[in-house]
């Protein structure tokens, strides 16, 4: 159950995270596209403070895998569980749950970087820390511009800005350090390593190394 | 009701730092209703007969002519993503921007719409109905207009086929609106037509959030 | 009953076969005796004199017309709500047999409205609640058409059909107001106001042999389209194999 204050202190994600019984799981998804098979029986369990780096080839399913436990998509079999209790019953789910963060960003060219973190804030939880997450993406000297005039790497961090601005348990990132400089790269995986330390979870699909302490693969494509 | 603002307000504001969308609804409402002069003549009587019916068809179009970026926007950049997945219902999500679809692009119409019934050579007594017609039926015309505009979303040239699936819904908000202007020119009671027009207003705003929202989780899938 | 074992081609092919031999029949049946009914053992209107025969093929299309929107609504719902693929490829299969219908209707109501009206097209309340009837057709017929994914496509439908039933109550009142604040000289009417008991029973026959050929073009049409999914299936499996 999510706690009833959530709105007044806009932190913390409930009582779920201090009893320390978050958990997600999956059983036996099935996902099809276009009637067409991606993957099936796709089990995996996260606990507070995992990472899982799903890889795979091109169309082994790493995005509708993410879509499919935001509630995007529909299993057309299996189940998703949150603390035992399926997702999808989970008062709140997903809103106050996850971050999703897809190949698209979501980022409006004709607000400044701060607008569009700020507005996503707000929408997943409070925009107070919205500038603060800036910064921590260094953005800081970007703040007042429109995102039009950003880089790709830029349009990026600012999309990942909404993650340190709203702290909610469960992370998920498709690709997010592809167009990111070594530099980013590594401020990105200090953001995930520290939302893990803090007991969070990350589930990334990438099909570029990245570099997070303790985290385990999931390998979509392959004959199991 | 905080994230429902919030989303009108962005809307809104990305309205105007887009520019032109409001000023493209405006010059659209007027060059249309002034073909009608030009195609049937000046006569003033002619004029003050099909004024009514001609500025409520040219409100439907214009407001027509926008609907179809409702929610493409959104959809392209991944916005509706976040949307669908954040804490607002996605029913409120539908009213917001539908809201929002009202102040950029019905609102004008009605700021523009006197100007307008003057050059139909309309009767000065009846502009106060005809901005109160329009008042009570253009959140119609977004409303309605979304659904149709979350049914396309995901297509490619969703316009024509947006009009085809809309138009015939917009008869009831047509008919109610333009008989209540027609009553007061003939100085009988526009209150029936006007509430039956409050009525249509009502009803959309019932069923069309669900049956947007519906249609946009479709889309996202 | 489980409704779902009707989803597999093969259990609905038998049904279908089962039930097609009793509606040709009822068709042929009803057809024959309703053309011999109306054309020949029926009355001439004091009033519209032969053109009144009009009526026994006007008035079952623009019921049916009607009836088969309301038949593609509740498949949606169904589809929607217990997601059963025959109502989706039923709905879609009735929805250009509706169409025909309309625009029988239309065309009928034109024909006999030249001598009776002076007109081709009057701007009957009833006639232009069927042509806006029509519009609603093509919007459902063009989303099917539009989306290339067969289960998106099924349920954006699905919820216009049911957005479009909705609105036709509202959409035939708001008509009918609209043709009472202009009415027009015409008080004659292809369907009543009170038709005599014997233009009854041709009209009843007439209404029959349409049902049975709707049920009968109906099934034909959801076999084919079920046949050519399997096509379309195998032609898939091909290409990955």
């Amino acid at each position: 159950m999510r706690n009833p204050l959530f709105f007044l202190t806009g932190i913390g994600y409930g009582p779920a995270m201090t009893t320390g019984t978050m958990r997600l799981e999956a059983m036996k998804l099935d996902c099809q596209r276009g009637g067409r098979e991606v993957f099936s029986g796709l089990n995996f369990t996260l606990e507070p403070g995992e990472a899982l780096i799903v890889t795979g080839p091109n169309g082994s399913g790493k995005s509708s895998l993410l879509r499919l436990i935001a509630g995007l998509l529909t299993p057309v079999a299996g189940s998703l569980h949150w603390q035992g209790q399926a997702a999808k019953s989970v008062e709140g789910w997903p809103g106050h749950y996850l971050h999703y963060a897809g190949h698209l960003m979501a980022l409006k060219p004709a607000l400044t970087v701060l607008e569009n973190v700020r507005f996503w804030a707000e929408f997943y939880g409070r925009g107070a820390k919205a500038k603060g997450a800036c910064i921590t993406l260094g953005l800081e000297n970007l703040l007042d511009f429109p995102v039009r005039y950003l880089s790709e790497g830029q349009k990026r961090r600012t999309a990942l800005a909404r993650l340190a601005a709203v702290p909610l348990p469960l992370w998920l990132l498709d690709e997010p350090t592809s167009g990111l400089d070594r530099e980013t790269t590594e401020r990105l995986e200090t953001l995930m390593d520290r939302h893990l330390k803090e007991g969070g979870m990350v589930i990334a699909a990438t099909h570029l190394p990245i570099n997070i302490p303790g985290s385990r693969a999931l390998a979509l494509g392959e004959q199991s | 009701m905080r994230l429902f603002l919030n989303l009108l307000r962005r809307d809104v504001l990305l309205a105007f730092r887009q520019g032109s969308a409001s000023g493209m609804t405006v010059a659209f409402f007027v060059i249309t209703v002034t073909l009608f002069p030009l195609a049937v003549g000046p006569d003033a009587v002619i004029l003050a007969r099909i004024g009514p019916g001609v500025i409520w068809v040219a409100a439907l179009l214009s407001a027509l002519l926008s609907l179809d970026r409702l929610f493409q926007a959104d959809f392209e950049d991944g916005a509706l993503d976040l949307l669908v997945l954040s804490p607002l219902l996605l029913e409120a999500v539908v009213i917001a921007k539908a809201a929002a679809h009202w102040l950029t692009a019905g609102l004008p119409l009605l700021l523009i719409a006197p100007v307008l019934a003057l050059f139909m050579n309309l009767d000065l007594e009846a502009f106060g109905i005809l901005l109160l017609s329009l008042a009570l039926g253009t959140p119609a015309l977004s409303l309605i207009g979304a659904v149709g505009a979350a049914l396309t979303v995901a297509l490619k040239r969703g316009g024509a086929l947006l009009s085809l699936l809309i138009l015939p819904l917009y008869v009831p908000t047509l008919i109610f609106g333009v008989s209540a202007i027609e009553a007061a020119i003939t100085s009988s009671d526009p209150v029936p037509s006007l509430l039956l027009l409050m009525a249509v207003s009502l009803v959309t705003l019932a069923i069309s959030p669900i049956a947007a929202a519906a249609a946009l989780r479709l889309a996202l899938e | 009953m489980d409704m779902h074992k009707y989803a597999n081609p093969a259990r609905f092919n038998k049904l279908a076969d089962a039930i097609l031999p009793w509606s040709l029949g009822l068709m042929a049946l009803a057809f024959g005796t309703g053309l011999y009914l109306s054309l020949f053992a029926s009355p001439a209107d004091y009033q519209q004199g032969e053109m009144v025969r009009m009526m026994y093929i006007h008035v079952p299309n623009a019921v049916l017309a009607q009836g088969v929107y309301v038949f593609i609504a509740l498949a949606s719902a169904v589809s929607l709500i217990w997601k059963h693929p025959l109502a989706d490829l039923s709905a879609k299969a009735a929805a250009p047999i509706g169409a025909v219908f309309t625009v029988l209707a239309l065309v009928t109501g034109a024909i006999w409205g030249k001598p009776t009206w002076g007109a081709w097209w009057v701007w009957d309340a009833r006639l232009t609640s069927v042509l806006i009837l029509l519009f609603l057709y093509f919007g459902y017929m063009a989303i099917w058409q539009a989306m290339e994914n067969e289960t998106r496509a099924a349920k954006a439908a699905a919820i216009l059909a049911l957005v479009g039933a909705i609105n036709i109550p509202i959409i035939k009142f708001s008509v009918e107001w609209w043709n009472t604040l202009h009415q027009g000289a015409s008080i004659l009417r292809l369907d009543g106001p009170a038709i005599h008991p014997d233009m009854l029973w041709p009209l009843f026959t007439m209404m029959a042999g349409l049902v049975a050929y709707f049920v009968t073009v109906l099934l034909w049409r959801i076999k084919a389209e079920m046949a050519a999914r399997k096509v379309q299936n195998l032609r898939y499996s091909r290409a990955a194999g």
